[in-house]
């Protein structure tokens, strides 16, 4: 059977902490797909990956093809959170001389044509190169909707949270299954958008083996948050998605994406062929595709 | 992040426990081979008519340089936590080899990463930590030195940290590794103080050590830093030069950011993307410094300058011919800058420069430098 969705319990906090402002394209996202009963699909790729002008046509074709939020990776020269197929696609993004700046022009290009939500994942010094209230700022205006910094944990977060809580843009934060309940409990809560449980120890493109521990420890952050929980790391098939599509309220895919940029990025289709996996992933996490698992 | 703290509590412990720091020194003593000695050197410093030079003489240390102080430390620590299995990254080779020693000593598995630039400039070491028993996997992403080392020994701790210690290898990296590698490095001041004391009766005008991540210097001045009259002079890799651009002196290139867990003086571009380093002794071709260090540089309390891949092998030479002693070209940086510094002062001044290595693991790189076939 699957969880309950987190909209099931009242929790006074969550109704009073983004009470002054409009719900965000995160927040409306999540809770539309609660509404019609569905789970997220979040596809990760490296922006600039082969380069900024195809990224602006995947992002298309991937919500074309059902993506629900796109997770744009702002590469960096040491991704220590990331597998090989990352890394090197990281290596390609800065080969095509991307960079932090230019993602965001991007972004303001693209929101002319999608309210698709949009979140970067980007290393601490990418950020601290630009300035915190800087990249908050611009990244609002540009229309980011979150951020996610692998290599920032929340103990050293506070500034960089403070200026986004007020520029409005949501930090989302990282739990792993070694996290101990009183951290999970604090980094639970703070977590803006959605919270990203990582489904393994390790780095991005590995294997996911131990889907019980998966259901036990969302369900363990369930209890402590209703902010929605995507489950990422490790889920690389259609029937990867579908079994956390069970547990969590998203499924994040990022190597098994970029593996496929990274095979056809000479390919003039490669947006619909990229698109052709994702619609394969969307429709595995359907209603329908979710309870056949359950 | 788990496993940063989980090490973080159990070395708090561990660093108040007596029977662990006597368990420490006995190692230290009986199997590094400590206290090694303090040399005064005579030739060098009559050649360079200015303060009497003493050379700390880590260089005799068991496997070749300081860096087992610190592998020993971790090592022991990691049976205390109870786990079977060490990993590190190495750039010259000299923490490899004294991680794969320790490991071997008391029967821990033992994985050492390495840049694949590193594994061809440092041959010999790679085969030695192979003879210890470790496993060498080299990383061939990005410069392919150091710092894509730590990446990658990162990596592996993050996906096995529950049977794994990462032992880093200098005062680098997230808490608790600055202070903890600073801590079991700091025995090289200790000595050096009292020997000095002894030899001298009174304490040095100068101390001198090259600067990579910045482990051994720290650990030569970290028992002086609370007397003022004790200048301090970290030396950084200037490579072909600061102007060129192919270097790894991060205090006269660089400008605070973050990596490896560590907001420090680091090399980068205006995006904040890591620079290429470049220096001829991979131990200091490192785009980062040991955060106290940066603290050190903003507080004037140590003087970092830089030497260049030339004035390092002129002193490798140097060391060699007057002292009958060859330096890790790493230490070669420390002495450059004692010849630019000993003529400047008064007979009666000291300064002790820290020989932080042996120079044997690059005698094979030097004599491609000079064009030798051996």
């Amino acid at each position: 059977m699957t969880s309950n969705p987190p909209g099931h319990r009242t929790d006074a906090s969550r109704v009073t902490r983004h009470a002054s402002r409009a719900p965000n394209r995160l927040e409306r996202k999540f809770g539309d797909l609660r509404a019609k009963g569905e789970k997220a699909l979040i596809a990760y790729i490296m922006a600039g990956d082969p380069s900024l002008h195809e990224t602006e046509a995947l992002v298309l074709q991937l919500e074309q093809s059902g993506a629900d939020i796109i997770e744009l990776g702002v590469p960096f020269s040491d991704p220590i959170a990331d597998g090989p197929v990352i890394q090197k696609a990281a290596e390609r993004a800065l080969r095509s001389g991307t960079s932090l700046r230019k993602i965001l022009q991007t972004v303001a290009s693209l929101r002319s044509k999608t309210q698709i939500p949009l979140v970067l994942m980007a290393y601490y010094n990418t950020i601290y190169a630009l300035g915190e209230a800087a990249f908050c700022k611009r990244a609002v205006e540009a229309g980011v909707d979150g951020v996610i910094v692998p290599d920032m944990p929340p103990e050293e977060a506070g500034p960089l949270e403070a200026v986004a809580e007020q520029t409005g843009l949501q930090t989302i934060f990282l739990l792993a299954p070694t996290s101990t309940p009183a951290r999970r409990t604090v980094v639970a809560r703070r977590s803006r958008g959605f919270l990203y449980y990582v489904s393994l120890t390790g780095i991005t493109g590995a294997k996911l083996t131990n889907l019980a521990e998966v259901r036990r420890n969302v369900a363990k952050i369930r209890r402590a948050t209703d902010v929605p929980v995507a489950v990422g790391f490790g889920i690389a098939t259609p029937q990867d998605a579908a079994q956390v599509a069970g547990i969590a309220d998203g499924v994040i895919v990022g190597s098994a994406i970029v593996r496929q940029v990274g095979e056809h990025q000479h390919d003039p289709g490669l947006p619909e062929r990229v698109g052709r996996f994702v619609r394969s992933l969307k429709a595995a996490i359907a209603p329908s595709g979710a309870s056949s698992t359950a | 992040m788990p496993a940063i703290l989980e090490l973080e509590e159990a070395y708090g412990k561990t660093r108040r426990d007596r029977a662990f720091q006597a368990e420490f020194a006995d190692y230290l003593k009986r199997f590094v081979g400590r206290p090694t000695s303090l040399y005064f050197a005579e030739r060098l410093t009559k050649r360079l008519g200015g303060a009497k030079i003493y050379l700390k003489r880590e260089d005799l240390c068991h496997t070749g340089a300081h860096k087992i102080n610190n592998s020993i430390g971790q090592v022991l620590l990691a049976r205390r936590m109870k786990k079977k299995r060490v990993i590190a990254e190495t750039g010259a080779g000299q923490h490899g080899v004294a991680t794969a020693t320790a490991a071997a000593m008391f029967g821990l598995t033992c994985e050492i990463y390495m840049g694949t630039e590193d594994m061809e400039r440092q041959s010999l070491n790679v085969f030695r930590m192979r003879l210890l028993g470790a496993t060498v996997t080299g990383v061939d992403a990005g410069s392919r030195t150091l710092k894509d080392a730590i990446n990658e020994a990162m990596r592996d701790w993050t996906t096995n940290v529950r049977t794994t210690n990462y032992i880093l290898g200098s005062v680098l990296g997230p808490h608790p590794y600055p202070m903890m590698v600073r801590d079991f490095q700091s025995i090289i001041g200790r000595e050096a103080r009292k020997q000095i004391l002894a030899e001298e009766g009174r304490l040095p005008d100068y101390l001198v050590a090259c600067v990579g991540g910045g482990s051994n210097s720290i650990g030569l001045f970290h028992a002086f830093l609370k007397n003022p009259h004790v200048r301090m002079v970290g030396v950084e890799a200037a490579g072909l030069g600061i102007e060129s651009g192919k270097h790894a002196a991060r205090f006269a290139g660089g400008r605070p950011g973050v990596l490896h867990g560590t907001m420090t003086y680091l090399l980068q571009d205006d995006d904040g993307q890591v620079n290429l380093t470049h220096s001829v002794s991979a131990g200091l071709d490192y785009a980062a410094v040991g955060p106290e260090h940066s603290y050190y540089h903003d507080a004037g309390r140590i003087q970092y300058t830089s030497a260049t891949d030339e004035e390092a092998l002129a002193a490798f030479d140097l060391l060699a011919r007057d002292e009958g002693i060859m330096p890790a070209l790493e230490s070669a940086h420390a002495v450059a800058e004692v010849v630019k510094l000993a003529p400047k002062l008064k007979k009666k001044q000291v300064v002790i420069v820290n020989l932080s290595g042996r120079g044997d693991k690059d005698v094979q790189q030097v004599a491609r430098i000079k064009g030798v076939t051996l």
